[in-house]
């Protein structure tokens, strides 16, 4: 049982858990991920840990209530427990000292994005953020990300708040300056977001590194599940991943993956949300 | 009381059969096939034990069990005697009851199988562990041993595990278990399924461990949460016991189609998570009704017959080779022909076809013949050319086989593999190339059986025993 110390709400339907996990907190690594189960009968569902806390042995996960199992454990009090955290899992993410980076996150992928942003900064990097979000109010992590950031961008889907439109405008101006160009790309967000940075970077070959999100039952490469395609080679996210090329990626493969249970999905979710919600219980 | 028989009326006695649920109604539910003996029969069963001098059957039996002396003590309906015996020369004697292979390994040695059939030991060990599952106050050891002060750790918690921690404890070691998963009992939970192993029995047999005073800690992954370098400061002796959780990939294209699964996620969806038993389970499962399944194993058994039950109109085995060769156990094929599962022999599949949605839709195979006897002496198969059929699908299973999972063994580059992956160890005494640390079970073997972990695992506790008097 991992206790819940605090439950903060960061947008609509994204949520900040600062959970007590003193193993997990000691020696996680940026990019690692943990696999988290509410309770008794409920999904195993991968979480990237958003930082951590040695000292006082927490993780934060950030979570973006989407289906049965997420709304469920956005809904733990303070106070309450999650059934079950397994990791750090996961390879961490490959840190160098690159001479200019830029670091992107679509959604809830810029929570994903933040370690890597804190672990470059430590590093010595200078970088250049981009945060996209559908509105003003998805904005997330603004703050912290400014902190580590020399600049910090944000473009939304419909132009209230930053840029109006996709991240790929903001990299695709900053790339035809030589001054500003990068010389590495993080993208962490929705498949077809980190496809199509990885398609502008790719005539640059400006390393692009990317995080998946397939679907994952155990983490530890038992079942396969989590499969995902790079350069014509099969990988396992949970335990060769997260992070892998961008330029090597199967992008279209994963989207397709991560609908093998769409229609169980909504069907889990049609019944929670008819109130009548007995799953776990 | 129990009538003495002499050798002439013993030798009468016909093998007792294993009272089985009909096959219409259990292919479509996971209650457990085989419902057990009663006490009559199971009496009845041990009389048919001549209590032959050579006790060959003991020579079959990978944790060399006392089985004459079990059956002797049942067949006077001494039970709870026979129930001490079996508790203390097997962990988990519920589990060998139902899984064990009998036929190849002790009843195979029985002088009775040489006339007719052999005793049922199987069936016999399986009906005393679960009297003694109901009546653990009457075999409960009173005797507590002295502590040792050694603390061991056990990493993985299944079988090999499970057993290693069993006798450690009994030896006055404080044992703790780390398990990855969320639950106990590692390939017995996510692997097997209920109508071979029901839940309760795993759970009782790890309850009675816990009693005793193992911990056991889920959720702890070795190799990521902790290090073996950090279990190696804080423990006097480590047995790694993680299992062979790696799947092998069918390599074929086609295998990335939605609908193309491993048996271990097949398994794991079914069997840990409960996905598809009941509608308040969060964890989803495509319910196939055309569903192939690739291997000829036990997995592969277990496979087929729990799609059956999910609901699969047409559940399939398909096998390069004939029944002859198939590795399962004759009892698991057996049952699975009985709840209506085809059998597609001399079949080799080449490619999967989707549908314009990606979605697994034919199954195209080579059809094979057999040739020349090969290496493993068995008739080597061989296309029959031009012959392909698409077998039309819904889900694909691949149950190939499992290999190394390098999780922990990666995080640990001082430990010596071999060029499988496979830990490496001093075969008398299970000791690995780091001092104190030992290995068992599938991550020395490769893909191997229930059985061979637990002797594995009761073979290791022996030296890790040793190891630490001496330390
Ligand atoms: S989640 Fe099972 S292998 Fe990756």
């Amino acid at each position: 049982m991992f206790e819940v110390l605090e439950n903060e709400i960061l947008a609509p339907e994204l949520h900040k858990l600062t959970v007590k996990a003193p193993r997990v907190a000691l020696a996680r690594k940026a990019g690692q991920f943990v696999i988290v189960r509410a309770d008794v009968g409920d999904e195993r569902i991968p979480l990237t840990i958003g930082d951590a806390d040695v000292a006082s042995g927490t993780i934060s996960l950030f979570i973006q209530a989407v289906g049965a199992s997420t709304r469920k454990l956005v809904k733990i009090p303070v106070g309450g427990f999650i059934r079950d955290v397994a990791g750090p899992l996961g390879q961490p993410t490959h840190i160098e000292k690159w001479e200019r980076v830029v670091c992107i996150g679509g959604g809830v992928g810029t929570a994903v994005l933040y370690p890597l942003v804190k672990a470059l900064a430590q590093a010595g990097n200078k970088i250049t953020t981009i945060i996209g979000a559908r509105s003003a109010s998805f904005v997330i992590l603004e703050k912290e990300l400014t902190a580590l950031s020399q600049d910090l961008q944000i473009t939304t889907d419909d132009g209230s708040r930053g840029l109006k439109g996709q991240v790929t405008r903001v990299l695709a101006e900053l790339m035809t300056n030589p001054e500003s160009s990068p010389s590495a790309v993080f993208a962490v967000g929705p498949g077809p977001m980190m496809k199509a940075v990885a398609e502008l970077t790719r005539a640059k070959k400006i390393p692009t590194i990317v995080s998946l999100n397939p679907i994952m039952i155990d983490g530890t490469g038992m079942c396969g599940g989590c499969r995902v395609d790079v350069g014509g080679e099969v990988k396992f996210a949970c335990v060769d991943g997260p992070e892998f090329d961008g330029h090597l990626v199967d992008f279209d493969l994963l989207r397709d993956r991560l609908a093998t249970y769409r229609d169980q999905e909504r069907k889990a979710l049609d019944r929670c949300s008819s109130d009548k919600c007995k799953i776990g219980s | 009381m129990i009538k003495k028989l002499s050798t002439k009326e013993r030798m009468a006695l016909q093998r007792t059969k294993m009272p089985e649920l009909d096959p219409q109604i259990r292919s479509r539910n996971f209650e457990e096939v085989n419902q057990g003996l009663n006490e009559e029969s199971a009496i009845q069963e041990a009389q048919r034990c001549l209590r032959c001098k050579n006790r060959a059957c003991v020579g079959g039996c990978p944790v060399q069990m006392s089985i004459p002396e079990f059956i002797g003590e049942l067949a006077e309906g001494n039970l709870v005697q026979a129930a001490k015996i079996l508790r203390h020369d097997s962990a988990l004697p519920a589990v060998c009851g139902r899984v064990c292979p009998q036929e190849v390994q002790c009843e195979s040695k029985c002088i009775r199988g040489v006339k007719s059939l052999p005793v049922a030991i199987g069936y016999l060990e399986r009906f005393v562990a679960d009297w003694a599952l109901k009546n653990r106050e009457k075999v409960r050891e009173e005797i507590s041993p002295t502590k040792t002060g050694k603390k061991v750790v056990i990493v993985g918690c299944g079988p090999a595990g499970l057993t290693a921690a069993g006798e450690l404890s009994r030896r006055g070691h404080e044992v703790t278990i780390f398990e990855a998963l969320h639950d106990t009992g590692g390939v017995l939970r996510y692997g097997i399924p209920e109508f071979r192993l029901p839940k309760e029995i795993i759970d009782i047999e790890v309850a009675g461990l816990v009693e005793v005073g193992v911990k056991i800690e889920c959720n702890v992954v070795v190799g990521k949460t902790l290090t073996l370098d950090q279990l190696r400061e804080e423990f006097d002796a480590i047995f790694i016991a993680n299992g062979a959780g790696l799947p092998q990939m069918l390599n074929i294209p086609g295998e990335n189609l939605k609908g193309v699964l491993s048996a271990n996620e097949f398994l794991t969806r079914v069997n840990l998570m409960g996905a598809g038993r009941n509608e308040n389970v969060a964890t989803p499962i495509i319910k196939g009704h055309h569903v192939a399944v690739i291997g000829a194993g036990n997995t592969a058994m277990d496979c087929v017959r729990t799609a059956r039950r999910l609901g699969a109109e047409r559940a399939m085995i398909i096998y390069r080779r004939t029944e002859a060769e198939m590795p399962a156990r004759k009892e698991e094929i057996h049952h699975a022909k009985d709840e209506g599962i085809e059998f597609v022999f001399l079949t080799s599949p080449l490619k999967i076809i989707g549908n314009n949605e990606n979605w697994a839709q034919f199954l195209r195979c080579q059809k094979m013949e057999l040739g020349e006897v090969d290496s493993s002496g068995r008739r080597r198969p061989q296309a029959i050319p031009k012959a392909i059929e698409d077998i039309p699908v819904d889900v694909v299973i691949n149950a190939l086989g499992t290999r190394a999972n390098p999780l922990l063994t990666s995080t640990a580059p001082e430990l010596k593999l071999n060029k499988f992956g496979n830990v490496e160890i001093n075969p008398e005494t299970g000791e690995t190339s780091l001092p104190g640390v030992f290995a068992g079970g599938d991550i020395v073997r490769g893909g191997a059986t229930v059985i061979l972990a637990m002797g594995d695992g009761k073979k290791t506790a022996e030296s890790i025993h040793n190891y630490l008097r001496q330390k």
